[in-house]
């Protein structure tokens, strides 16, 4: 009986196994295909679509890609300036009005840290019309202002951060730096600011990811093909003047997804850890 | 000393300026103007006049009879439905493995980084990369299914409307159940380790703890995971869009999407865009807040209005003292 117990314990621990390596293969099979056929010549894919061997045609699909006005290099810089300057904007202002909320005893703190929470699940679709019309308006289309500044008000970092503070922030710390007559807004920048530093690279790294990764707002906003973002470079990829060009669709791919790739996998651990914090919001 | 701690209260104004100035011109007033525009007749390119409707519901009646909202709206349920019950059904086993306390998985790191790396590439990347994955006649997945002997010839994938609403499906389940995992696993660690050891001592088995305890306890985690899954589903765009552009036949075209196509994608409607907006909008609202309403917890409810009388009280009674002083 206790054999028998035991025997099938061990085949369920093997059907575990099983199904997280089938798991794990499934998250690693659709990029690694993709990678691959980044780097094989369009007739190599016709013949056969999955190849786990890399080829030669990198460079070839490389200069098809260049020919036909996919300009990775521009879109990545146009990427990393919108994503930046959205990032540090968030990072910078949550912290600043998580520690208003925190540190200060002021009458609207609490109405306001409920408003926060309220706004916390408004979704931007729903307000994208009238935002595409007043960026219209003031002529701000093919700016990266309207990608960046709305940054600065972001609901859910601001609770993470008030979170954060109210666990490390000492008040006695600010107290003290009063006491040797350093300003308010100083004592934010030069000692809450390190306290914070935690805090302030976790929700770096998902606010950058965001940013990089967000489509609707930049597509319906940047026209003009010099100021696209990488992502909008991806969606022209489905465009006719690819549809024989297999592998450097295959290639553009890669190219939006590499940067990616060496961040997660050089912070994986540090993404990982913040996720399952901002999933405790009780 | 008292006055000076007093003084420092305008700082928290002072701080809380910027984000205030950016919720104001950068949602509030969107959303304000969103939801005039859905009473007017703002429509074409280059329009900047626009006035008040007759009728102001017509914009809604518009979109309320027009059959590709309603098929966008049942696509969007339908697509988000059988995404998310896999989804949460694997995150829920995959949690009670990753976090039994009799035989632990080895290599439990590596495991969670791959499961949740979909969800951190750019989804329109994703959407294009399924898109060559299977295509038709050349792509990976006929490759594979002919050469294993599965299929005699290349299956033709974009023209079958139930496989592509289930592509999509599929591609929101494989990007989200890991990050569903994580804040599951996240939950059952916060629940306090007594309560398990108690139900060891009393002999429950792995099934009724699970059951009994661990699955009670992440109530609230996991009417946070339905209520942002549920608002990132009505919003589902990227995916849609760039996978077949909400084809064939309208079978993947979800709400966003119909959103799009109305305001961005040549006929310029602003009006009816905006009412339809304003429809999904109201959809969310009342959806969350339906869902907390019969996930709350009544026992915590009630606590937490026992302690707001307490506080009442207390400070009732700190008046008394003062005015007696």
């Amino acid at each position: 009986m206790v054999m028998k117990k035991k025997k099938s314990a061990t085949v369920y621990l093997v059907v575990k196994y099983i199904i997280c390596v089938l798991l794990a293969l499934l998250s690693i099979l659709p990029f690694y295909i993709m990678f691959v056929n980044a780097t094989r010549s369009t007739v190599e894919i016709q013949q056969h679509a999955i190849s786990f061997i890399p080829s030669k045609y990198l460079s070839n699909n490389w200069a098809i890609l260049d020919g036909k006005n996919f300009n990775a290099l521009r879109g990545f810089a146009n990427s990393v300036i919108v994503s930046t300057g959205a990032t540090i904007c968030t990072v910078y202002f949550s912290s600043l009005t998580a520690y208003a909320i925190m540190a200060y005893q002021w009458r609207l703190r609490n109405a306001f840290f409920t408003f926060i929470l309220c706004i916390m699940i408004l979704p931007a679709q729903v307000t994208s019309v009238g935002f595409y019309q007043m960026i219209y308006k003031v002529g701000f289309t093919n700016s990266f202002l309207p990608l960046i500044l709305p940054a600065i008000a972001a609901p859910g970092t601001v609770f993470f951060m008030r979170q954060y503070l109210q666990a490390t922030l000492s008040i006695d710390i600010v107290n003290s730096a009063r006491i040797d007559g350093a300003g308010e807004f100083g004592i934010f920048n030069r000692i809450v600011i390190p306290i914070m530093k935690p805090a302030i690279a976790t929700q770096a790294i998902f606010a950058f990811v965001t940013n990089w990764n967000s489509l609707f707002i930049p597509m319906i906003l940047l026209t003009n093909n010099k100021k696209h973002t990488m992502p909008i470079m991806v969606s022209l990829l489905r465009g006719d003047i690819y549809k024989t060009e297999f592998g450097s669709i295959y290639l553009g791919l890669s190219l939006t997804v590499l940067p990616l790739f060496i961040i997660y996998f050089l912070l994986s651990k540090y993404i990982i850890a913040g996720v399952a914090l901002g999933g405790v919001k009780e | 000393m008292r006055r000076k701690s007093v003084s420092y209260a305008r700082f928290g104004y002072i701080f809380c300026i910027p984000f205030v100035i950016a919720f104001l011109i950068f949602q509030l007033y969107p959303i304000i103007f969103t939801t005039v525009l859905a009473f007017t007749d703002y429509k074409g390119l280059n329009v900047t006049e626009w006035h008040f409707l007759d009728n102001p519901f017509a914009n809604f009646e518009y979109v309320f009879k027009n059959p590709s909202f309603s098929t966008s709206l049942k696509n969007t349920v339908i697509i988000w439905t059988i995404n998310f019950i896999p989804q949460i059904l694997l995150a829920l086993l995959l949690t009670a493995w990753f976090t039994s306390r009799r035989n632990k998985i080895k290599g439990q790191g590596a495991f969670k980084i791959l499961f949740y790396m979909p969800n951190i590439i750019t989804a329109a990347t994703i959407a294009i990369l399924f898109n060559s994955l299977f295509a038709y006649p050349v792509s990976p997945v006929n490759d594979l299914l002919t050469t294993l002997g599965l299929s005699k010839e290349p299956i033709n994938f974009p023209t079958k409307m139930w496989i592509s609403k289930g592509i999509v499906a599929f591609i929101q389940f494989w990007m989200w159940y890991g990050y569903t995992m994580i804040i599951l696993i996240a939950g059952v660690l916060g629940i306090n380790p007594e309560l398990f050891e108690a139900a060891e001592i009393d002999g429950a088995n792995g099934r009724q703890v699970f059951f009994r305890i661990t699955l009670p306890n992440i109530r609230t985690i996991m009417l946070f995971t339905l209520v942002t899954s549920m608002v990132g589903g009505l919003n589902m765009f990227d995916i849609p869009k760039l996978y077949l552009n909400g084809g064939p036949s309208s079978s993947t075209l979800t709400t966003s999407l119909f959103i799009y196509n109305q305001a961005f994608s040549g006929s310029y409607r602003y009006n009816t865009a905006s009412a339809a907006s304003l429809i999904m909008f109201i959809i969310i609202g009342i959806l969350s807040a339906f869902t907390f309403f019969i996930m709350r917890d009544k026992d915590a409810a009630k606590l937490r209005k026992l302690e707001k009388k307490v506080k009442k009280d207390l400070k009732k009674a700190e008046q008394a003292a003062k005015g007696a002083a």
